[in-house]
């Protein structure tokens, strides 16, 4: 049964309003037991679909966020050597065969996300943030965990997944993944919301905003986006943004320009941007959209 | 192993009768026809949701096979029309154009390979377009050297008039880019010596002697690639050198592994996907596919501009080298230039700028274009022989 109805008014009581393309797409995870690679700009809320699927699935949330050079040690598990070195230290003049077997234990074995993930009592959600940030030999080794679920460990032998992680992996497109990795997941593209989703993100997000202003502040946003600035701002922007109005007491956009323009920090980042959108260009915005 | 996630009634492939296996399996080749990586797993899935209660709708397949079948954006912009093509018998489109797939046939014309013995070989004239100030100065003729090879490599591209000397000239930027690589390899392996400790195997070599880490494991430091970005200007009066630059960077690519190339003329055009092709003849066909069809004036400027707010988030990142080879006679205007060349200047780590025209007696960078670039160039540099090719190596090595 695939019901992606129930998924998306689950997801709507987190507080995560999703289009019907994802709430399929994370309907079939569950059906086909496939990892899900979402894949959109900075700001989408790619990791925010991670968070809320924990939440309605009432589980932990493992995180496991990639970067350059990222290699097992990082990511699967890690001896603890201080207490290894201590150990066999303690154990001076045994035999170094006994000395070996005592610390190579699961006492002196450090848990990463990816072994933590499959060693869970109750199945988690593991988020692979940014995986096109990992090199290619990250890659191909997390492709064999993703279908194996199971980790060897050459001192200890092989652990097999208690229960299998729902697995969300992020890619903002700095690099090309390779076809086996997006041909083993369900893909899904995250845009920008549109306004009316926005709008409905803000609600639930912020509260003590009308329904009102968050139409207001989502119209906006989508203009905003349309300018040519160098650092598109994302969903988080906005829910600050919208915070500010409130906590502000603004009421209507057109109503408070000068408040509107002071809280335009929270949007734009860098020094050209908030150059770029002047006082009369924001001026222009609010007015298309009052 | 048992199923974590909330236990899915299991649905048997089997389910589906035999004439939807067959629609389906229709659906299948002609997605791969159309350039989709669709394995027999992803079938068999699919056979699955096609029994799957919840799924009746087609709006409701089409999402949950969207999901299923695409890997990529590109691959989620053609979809609806496909399937909607096969299974709704809507006007069928047997093939939804797939960009970058164009194939490249031996008849296919290059625009950018050696057009041996064409009219554009020398063409410095098309250099006076634009700013007017043309350099005046004689061409650095010919000298005569010891063998046919070494005065090759002295000699400026645009003098290799007869097509067999261009193709030996290709043909030794390809041998030249290749002992570059092997020299560039090692410095990266000799450079590996003595960082930080390793202290899995350290732990490990230490249990031989009681626990004393008698044996230290140094951690190689892992062969972090530097990304090259490359922007060629494939204008009229370019060709020659691109083409025989392109050659040579083809060949030393290998050692970069994360490289992305864009040819610009009047619009900017992304082809790392065709410089990627392992043979540096087709490699050049499809380079030289993509660049037709532009004309009018070089927009130096409007192709940065470009670059810099489409392309740049994704390809630049904190170790990035970009190189541009380009004469820089710019019809767009010269603050535009500058001030793209500023923004590019900020995100990436170094310039290069390579401009053939150096070469040439008494050229002086003065058309304003160049000049408003120079301020924001790390090394500025003449690509018009072999022995400038050659000249490179030791500053990317220290890339």
């Amino acid at each position: 049964m695939l019901d992606r109805q129930a998924i998306a008014d689950r997801l709507a009581e987190t507080g995560y309003v999703a289009d019907g393309g994802l709430a399929t797409a994370l309907a079939l995870m569950d059906l086909l037991k496939r990892p899900l690679l979402l894949e959109g700009e900075a700001g989408v809320g790619k990791t925010e679909v991670a968070k809320a699927l924990a939440a309605v699935h009432r589980t932990r949330l493992i995180r496991l966020q990639c970067h350059e050079g990222l290699d097992r040690a990082d990511a699967l598990y890690e001896w603890n050597y201080q207490r290894q070195l201590l150990a066999i230290k303690a154990r001076e003049g045994a035999d170094a065969r006994e000395s070996e077997a005592a610390v190579f234990q699961e006492a002196y074995l450090l848990e990463r996300p990816l072994l933590a993930a499959i060693r869970q009592p109750v199945a988690p959600v593991l988020l692979i943030d940014e995986i096109d940030r990992a090199d290619e030999a990250f890659e191909a080794f997390l492709l064999e965990l993703l279908s194996d679920f199971q980790v060897s460990i050459p001192e200890l032998g092989t652990i097999t997944a208690v229960t299998i992680p729902r697995v969300i992996l992020t890619s903002n497109n700095t690099r090309d993944l390779s076809d086996a990795l997006r041909r083993r997941c369900l893909y899904h593209a995250l845009d920008y919301p549109d306004a009316d989703r926005e709008a409905r993100i803000l609600i639930a997000r912020v509260p003590g905003l009308d329904t009102a202003l968050a139409l207001q502040i989502a119209r906006v946003m989508e203009r905003i986006r349309k300018e040519d600035l160098s650092k598109i701002p994302g969903v988080a922007e906005t829910l600050d943004w919208a915070a500010a109005l409130v906590g502000m007491g603004v009421g209507r956009l057109d109503g408070d320009r000068e408040a509107v323009f002071e809280t335009l920090a929270c949007v734009l980042k860098t020094r050209e941007d908030r150059a770029r959108m002047s006082r009369a260009v924001v001026e222009r915005l609010i007015g298309k959209v009052a | 192993m048992t199923a974590g996630p909330a236990a899915a009634p299991e649905v048997d492939a089997e389910a589906i009768g035999p004439a939807v296996r067959r629609r389906l399996a229709g659906f299948v080749a002609t997605l791969r026809q159309n350039g989709y990586r669709v394995g027999l797993a992803e079938t068999k899935d699919a056979a699955r949701l096609l029994a799957t209660p919840g799924l009746e709708r087609p709006a409701a397949v089409r999402q949950a096979f969207r999901a299923l079948f695409c890997g990529r954006r590109s691959d989620v912009d053609g979809f609806d029309a496909l399937f909607d093509a096969y299974w709704r018998g809507e006007r069928v489109r047997q093939r939804v154009a797939v960009s970058g797939t164009a194939k490249a046939s031996p008849q296919t014309r290059r625009t950018l390979a050696p057009a041996g013995g064409g009219g554009d070989a020398g063409a410095p004239v098309d250099l006076t377009t634009g700013d007017g100030a043309a350099p005046a100065g004689a061409p650095s003729g010919r000298r005569e050297g010891a063998s046919r090879a070494e005065s090759l490599e002295r000699t400026d591209f645009r003098h290799l008039a007869d097509p067999a000397a261009l193709a030996e000239a290709h043909a030794l930027a390809g041998r030249l880019a290749r002992v570059m690589r092997a020299r560039l390899t090692r410095r990266n392996r000799a450079a590996r010596r003595g960082s930080g400790l390793d202290l899995r195997r350290t732990v490990r070599a230490s249990l031989a002697t009681g626990g004393t880490p008698i044996r230290l494991v140094r951690r190689r430091p892992r062969h972090r690639p530097l990304r090259l970005v490359l922007l060629m200007d494939a204008s009229g009066s370019m060709s020659l050198y691109t083409a025989v630059f392109l050659r040579f960077v083809h060949g030393v690519l290998d050692s970069f592994r994360e490289a992305e190339a864009f040819l610009f003329h009047t619009r900017l055009v992304h082809v790392s996907a065709a410089l990627k092709e392992k043979d540096a003849g087709r490699a050049l066909d499809r380079l030289g596919l993509m660049a037709e069809g532009v004309g009018g004036g070089t927009r130096i400027g409007d192709s940065l501009a470009t670059f810099n707010r489409w392309h740049a988030a994704r390809v630049i990142h904190a170790r990035t080298a970009v190189m541009i080879l380009s004469d820089g006679y710019d019809t767009g205007a010269p603050e535009r230039l500058g001030a793209e060349m500023a923004a590019l200047a900020r995100r990436c780590r170094r310039i290069v700028w390579l401009n053939p025209l150096i070469g040439w007696d008494g050229y002086a960078p003065t058309a304003r274009g160049m000049a408003a670039a120079l301020p924001h160039v790390d090394l500025f540099a003449p690509a018009h022989t072999l022995e400038s090719l050659a000249a490179l190596e030791p500053y990317l090595a220290r890339l």
